[in-house]
């Protein structure tokens, strides 16, 4: 893998890439975010994961299984449930030379912590002149589509991507899981690391020891030519399976997956909109004010004259997270994807 | 010398909380609301001469700072000033009590106990004079920045502590607080993380009263805001917090108890906050007169004052000593402070992220081509 390329101006605690040489395998994202943990944890002795249920449970998604049995309750710490504390104590600990893994049980239990989050590990580096950065990764499960009743399944990122300070990482296939999440813990700066719950049992080959591309740099999943869909996290999968459905409507559909909100690459999303000439942004969080507000934004900016029609986006509605009978018509599928290709202005 | 060791003390001064109903609860861990330690009892003969001298001096210096600091204020030298006038004790006392390698966790009216730390004035006072946000090294001085945000600097104390313990360094944390700030959750989770991890921390309260305008009584409940360390297991202490020696006293012996693996103490110190919350509040709203004089009565100085003449441990000379070396601080204030600070504004981009995004590269190209077309107009 390749965090040796994200920007740190100083040698990381975390030290350089992994270089496993355990071979290829088939994993879940689950089992690959276990690993990243587990292979941090081996090489670093400053690294420390620390929240709720993360001991012996191994979390109620299993992403920390076997972590406090190899490393101990030290290294793997469960806390009393309180989500600011876990925070606050984890930016202390930073203060005096750790380098912590927090986990967020699910996307909408962060919320006590941000204020902790938004005003001190956003913006410790930056009040202090450099002096106190906060090696901190906070670990978020995000985004609904497993069927959990209110408060476990909001697609929260865009408070974190409005927040300067804070880096927003957000993996959407298993080597990714594991790459990133080494790259994510390996960082200096703050990363909010979000997981997007509905793929961690997908499994894909991977190899811990192939590298992925760093923090900050969009890839391309699947080349096109009539437009792009930009997107990330847990919508990759579904903007791939709308790819897949359009050749039969004579589209050849390019998929565009983020993986890092905060930096944006917009070299990257710049270079792809303007070869293609249409584009549509899909993410699951609500539109107004969303991430793809923003996305749609910075490519009408760049790419004006290079635009065949007006970027459009694929989202969840504006509305609370749904009751979860009801949540398939609150996510973006396919048919809203290629409804919203069907609109890029094609008779022009 | 906690306020234990003098619960069965019958003096207790009119002014205190509680002070017509003291509690008779037998239990090991209350603190006791009744009584604070006094000055004039013989206690304080036993504390060390050259302490008790340096702190009288410390106070004295204290004082004068506060003063400079909020003149500075009214010149426009500094943007706001949220003055510890009245509070000199618990300034001066925590910053003593901690050892170089310890971690002192302060708020923003805790600027006396950075200075008293070691910190230069005009480094502490950046964020109040509106130059920078932490003008001071927090790694080299081991003292975090202010803070704004009531109460969230205490689970940073507990998971520095937590840290240290870890690395069995034997560091302390002292995390300063105000009565308002017991209210915030972030109150309630650091001390009740600190004693699940049994983490190296003293929680010092200073309850001044007032949490800008409201009053401690529409505050809380408590019989004392010592008594909620009880609910968290861990030792609560009450004490007069204008009374130099015994606060220093009581938090010697919580460090103590800290560095030797014995856990977090919460301290509640009595105070009172002479002052209005800063320059921009009037005080005159919500207290009266009659009670700022019976606390300028109880001032922390003039009771040392009394107490060490009345030992024979202060004369005329040391007392004039202590007003030389004040004064020389404030004249040292007034000529730094009259510079304007150097300002760099390419600098807001420098240290947000420890590289700058391609995004804040752009935008600090936009800024510095606006500095020069100003430039351009001004030549």
């Amino acid at each position: 893998m390749s965090t040796a390329s994200h920007p740190s101006p100083t040698p990381t605690l975390g030290g350089a890439a992994a270089r496993h040489t355990s071979a290829a395998r088939t994993a879940s994202m689950a089992q690959a975010l276990n690993s990243a943990l587990r292979d941090s944890l081996r090489e670093d002795p400053t690294v420390h994961v620390l929240g709720e249920d993360v001991g012996a449970l191994g979390g109620v998604f299993r992403i920390t299984d076997g972590l406090t049995a190899e490393f101990g309750a030290d290294r793997c710490l469960d806390t009393p449930l309180a989500e600011a504390g876990i925070l606050g104590t984890a930016i202390g600990m930073a203060m005096y030379g750790l380098r912590p893994v927090v986990e967020m049980q699910f996307d909408a239990f962060a919320y006590p912590a941000l204020e902790q989050l938004f005003s001190h590990v956003a913006k410790m580096r930056n009040r202090t002149a450099g002096r106190l950065p906060l090696p901190i990764t906070v670990r978020i499960p995000y985004g609904g589509g497993i069927g959990g009743v209110e408060h476990h399944s909001d697609a929260s990122e865009a408070y974190y991507t409005s927040t300067p300070g804070l880096h927003v990482v957000t993996p959407g296939t298993v080597a990714d899981a594991y790459g990133l999440l080494r790259a994510s813990i390996a960082s200096d700066d703050p990363v909010v690391f979000l997981e997007p719950k509905r793929l961690y049992w997908g499994k894909a080959e991977f190899d811990p020891a192939a590298p992925v591309e760093p923090i900050g740099r969009a890839v391309l999943r699947r080349t096109g030519t009539s437009a792009v869909l930009i997107t990330y996290g847990p919508s990759l999968p579904v903007c791939l399976e709308a790819a897949e459905a359009a050749q039969a409507e004579g589209w050849d559909l390019a998929v565009l997956d983020l993986r890092t909100l905060v930096p944006f690459d917009d070299e990257t999303v710049t270079r792809v909109v303007r070869s293609i000439g249409r584009a549509v942004v899909v993410h699951e969080a609500s539109g107004f004010g969303g991430t793809g507000a923003e996305i749609a934004a910075r490519v009408t900016e760049r790419c004006f004259h290079h635009l065949a029609a007006p970027v459009l986006r694929v989202t969840g509605f504006d509305i609370p997270y749904p009751p979860p009978m009801l949540e398939h018509h609150h996510l973006p599928g396919v048919d809203r994807i290629l409804d919203a290709v069907a609109r890029l202005q094609w008779e022009d | 010398m906690t306020v234990l060791d003098h619960r069965h003390h019958t003096g207790v001064p009119g002014w205190m909380p509680g002070a017509t109903a003291p509690r008779t609860d037998p239990a090991p861990l209350l603190p006791d609301v009744s009584p604070v330690r006094v000055l004039g009892t013989p206690a304080l003969e036993k504390h060390d001469p050259a302490l008790l001298r340096e702190l009288y001096r410390r106070l004295v210096v204290g004082r004068r700072y506060n003063q400079q600091a909020t003149t500075l204020t009214k010149q426009g030298r500094l943007a706001v000033y949220p003055a510890s006038t009245g509070q000199e004790a618990c300034q001066i006392a925590a910053a003593l009590v901690l050892g170089e390698r310890d971690w002192l966790f302060p708020s923003y009216r805790d600027t006396l106990a950075v200075v008293s730390r070691g910190v230069d004035p005009l480094e502490a006072l950046t964020l109040l004079r509106g130059n920078a946000h932490t003008g001071y090294d927090p790694r080299a001085s081991r003292t975090a920045p202010l803070c704004t945000p009531l109460g969230t600097q205490a689970p940073h104390a507990v998971g520095l502590a937590h840290a240290a313990r870890l690395r069995g360094e034997p560091v302390v944390a002292l995390a300063m607080l105000g009565d308002g700030g017991t209210s915030e959750g972030d109150f309630h989770e650091a001390l009740n993380f600190a004693a699940v991890l049994r983490a190296p921390v003293v929680f010092l309260v200073q309850n001044n009263g007032y949490a800008i305008s409201v009053p401690l009584s529409a505050q809380s409940a408590a019989p004392s805001l010592a008594h909620k360390a009880v609910g968290y297991g861990m030792p609560g202490r009450l004490v007069d917090g204008n009374d130099a020696p015994a606060l220093h006293s009581v938090l010697t012996e919580a460090v103590e108890r800290a560095r030797a693996g014995g856990g977090p103490t919460l301290v509640e110190a009595l105070t009172y906050r002479i002052e209005a919350h800063t320059n921009a509040d009037d005080a005159t709203r919500y207290r009266t007169e009659p009670e700022v004089d019976a606390w300028r009565e109880h001032d922390p100085i003039l009771l040392m004052d009394r107490a060490l003449r009345e030992l024979h441990l202060l004369d005329d000379g040391l007392a004039q000593d202590a007003a030389d070396e004040a004064e020389a601080l404030a004249a040292r204030m007034r000529a730094e402070f009259h510079a304007d600070p150097e300002l760099d504004p390419m600098a807001l981009f420098t240290h947000v992220y420890a590289e700058p995004t391609p995004q804040l590269r752009e935008q600090a190209a936009q800024l510095s081509a606006e500095l020069a077309a100003e430039a351009e107009v001004q030549h």
